[in-house]
């Protein structure tokens, strides 16, 4: 019955969609990556490993934006978790306006990452902008910055504004987590002397691992992908100080140099392929559990 | 006694701060998008002399969002249902006969959630298929970037749906498709829902596609026209403000409406039970 009931072709239209636009481009992309492909020339010549030597060159600025990619998204994963399980602690304590604190903290959340890079564009202006002014305003002005273009600040500021629109996130996954979390286990514990700290650290942490697996496998993938913001707020400026994987795609695509471009996703593509592997295993088996 | 009301205060404080630090930046555009060109051209909290509703007005008619708006509702909304009715299609079959190969099918479908687009080899893919640059090109890209998400929330779902339910239709004498879309597919109205607001959240805020793959302003979405705009009118920081209050506005309504929805597929796979 199993087989005439749950034809196959149910899954074939999905899978068509996701094999023709997603699977198969990156596929191509295997092979073209190593080619001269580019958007002038009408032939492609088959170079060999070149735009992942050029990639891998120290006298070319590749590295700089894979290594900023990956400074990014380790440190907003460890800034975001630390904040959003702070706010979920507190949130989930007695505090007044639970909901209220709920609903403003995750707004960052939905708004287009596009958006929330013009806001700060303002926010982050060194003459006018909001930053600036408020620290004048209670006296700072030896803290004042050019938040966006003075070389030490520029990426610290584009993390710092992903924290701003992620925390929230990872609270309100976490808050859900803890609040499935059984008030018996803190009984018990309390019952057998235990202080804040240790029900935190034996109770709390442990039974939150599986919702921050989730989060941080979520924020791995979605880092590594980082794109609106920095094209906004910086466009990988000053110089090429921050500079990540996606602008310098984007960059490759506008200047029609296809060959490099296509390199650079696939050594993402091969990255992120092993990540996901990882991810799915860890996200079936908490569904097995 | 005293001890745990000092606590309790500091404890608010904490959080009320942060709450703050979440929606300054929010209010400080409410604010400017009712000022004067000169009034908002230093950005702060300072309130407007007099409220400029017509603002709204000149920002809808010289960024041209009219045309946005419809073009971001109409990606957004059909890419969204088409992304459910076939990934609730896929889901269901995939769960209900778990063979070794759907199992496969299952995780195969799943590593999109991380796959990068190769935004290169695309434009290959979209040519021959003809999507290039067109409108049902962009609603069918939405459309796979969100499949892979829906197929494990509605794969998640599904599990919980009674078998019993099928034995019922069979016996009653429905096939596969009856089956599926008088008994099942009504069952699952609640992932359904929760499907369609992440999806259609996702895509609303998306940029890179667009970007990449519509080169005329008549099929801009919204993103793309306020990105545009931005760069028209750095100096109108006013026009600007209300440029991305008409943008957010229909995903913060959406966001305050279908909170539980939204929290219940961003959680599942995170918590248990």
């Amino acid at each position: 019955m199993t087989k005439r009931m749950y034809p196959f072709y149910f899954v074939s239209i999905a899978l068509c969609f996701y094999v023709v636009f997603t699977v198969v481009p990156g596929l191509m992309g295997i092979y073209l990556s190593l080619t001269d492909w580019n958007s002038y020339a009408k032939e492609i010549h088959f170079v060999g490993l070149a735009n992942f030597k050029t990639i891998f060159s120290s006298d070319e600025n590749y590295l700089l934006g894979i290594k900023n990619t990956v400074i990014f998204t380790i440190s907003t994963i460890m800034i975001k978790t630390v904040i959003g399980l702070l706010l979920a602690v507190l949130v989930n304590k007695g505090i007044k306006w639970k909901s209220l604190h709920r609903v403003i903290l995750f707004l960052p959340a939905v708004i287009p990452m596009l958006v929330v890079g013009i806001i700060f564009k303002s926010i982050f202006e060194p003459q006018q902008g909001f930053m600036n002014e408020a620290l004048r305003a209670i006296g700072l002005n030896a803290w004042t910055q050019h938040w966006l273009t003075d070389i030490q600040w520029a990426f610290k500021s584009i993390i710092a504004v992903d924290v701003w629109k992620g925390a929230g996130y990872i609270m309100v996954i976490l808050l859900a987590s803890l609040q499935a979390i059984s008030n018996s286990y803190y009984e018990a514990a309390e019952i057998d002397g235990a202080n804040a700290f240790m029900k935190f650290r034996f109770i709390t942490v442990p039974l939150l691992m599986p919702a921050l697996t989730v989060t941080t496998v979520l924020n791995l993938l979605y880092g590594l992908k980082v794109f609106d913001t920095v094209y906004v707020l910086t466009n990988g400026g000053p110089g090429y100080a921050t500079e990540v994987v996606y602008t310098q795609v984007f960059s490759q695509f506008s200047l029609g140099s296809y060959g490099v471009g296509t390199a650079l996703i696939t050594v993402l593509f091969f990255i992120m392929t092993l990540l996901g592997y990882f991810a799915i295993k860890l996200m079936s088996r908490e569904e097995q559990n | 006694m005293k001890n745990k009301w000092m606590r309790n205060s500091i404890l608010n404080l904490v959080i009320g701060l942060i709450s703050i630090i979440a929606i300054i930046p929010i209010l400080l555009i409410v604010i400017n998008a009712f000022k004067t060109s000169y009034e908002a051209s230093s950005m702060n909290f300072n309130l407007p002399a007099e409220l400029q509703f017509q603002n709204f007005s000149t920002v809808i008619e010289k960024g041209k969002l009219v045309h946005s708006f419809f073009n971001s509702f109409a990606y957004s909304s059909i890419s969204s249902l088409f992304c459910i009715l076939f990934s609730a299609m896929a889901a269901y079959v995939l769960a209900r006969n778990k063979t070794r190969i759907n199992r496969v099918v299952y995780l195969f479908i799943l590593m999109g959630i991380a796959l990068p687009m190769n935004y290169f080899t695309l434009i290959d893919v979209m040519q021959w298929t003809e999507l290039i640059n067109t409108r049902a090109g962009i609603i069918v890209l939405y459309m796979v970037t969100q499949i892979p998400f829906s197929v494990f929330i509605l794969y998640g779902f599904i599990g919980g749906v009674p078998r019993e339910l099928d034995e019922a239709g069979v016996i009653d004498g429905c096939g596969p498709k009856r089956l599926f879309f008088s008994v099942i597919f009504p069952m699952l109205q609640p992932a359904a829902v929760t499907v369609f607001i992440l999806s259609f959240l996702n895509t609303w805020n998306e940029f890179l596609l667009p970007l990449y793959y519509l080169n005329s302003a008549q099929k801009w979405p919204m993103t793309l026209a306020v990105y545009n705009f931005f760069g028209q009118f750095q100096q109108s920081w006013n026009l600007v403000s209300a440029d991305i209050i008409l943008t957010i506005l229909p995903v913060v309504i959406l966001y305050l409406l279908g909170q539980r929805f939204i929290i219940a597929g961003m959680t599942s796979g995170s918590v248990k039970g």
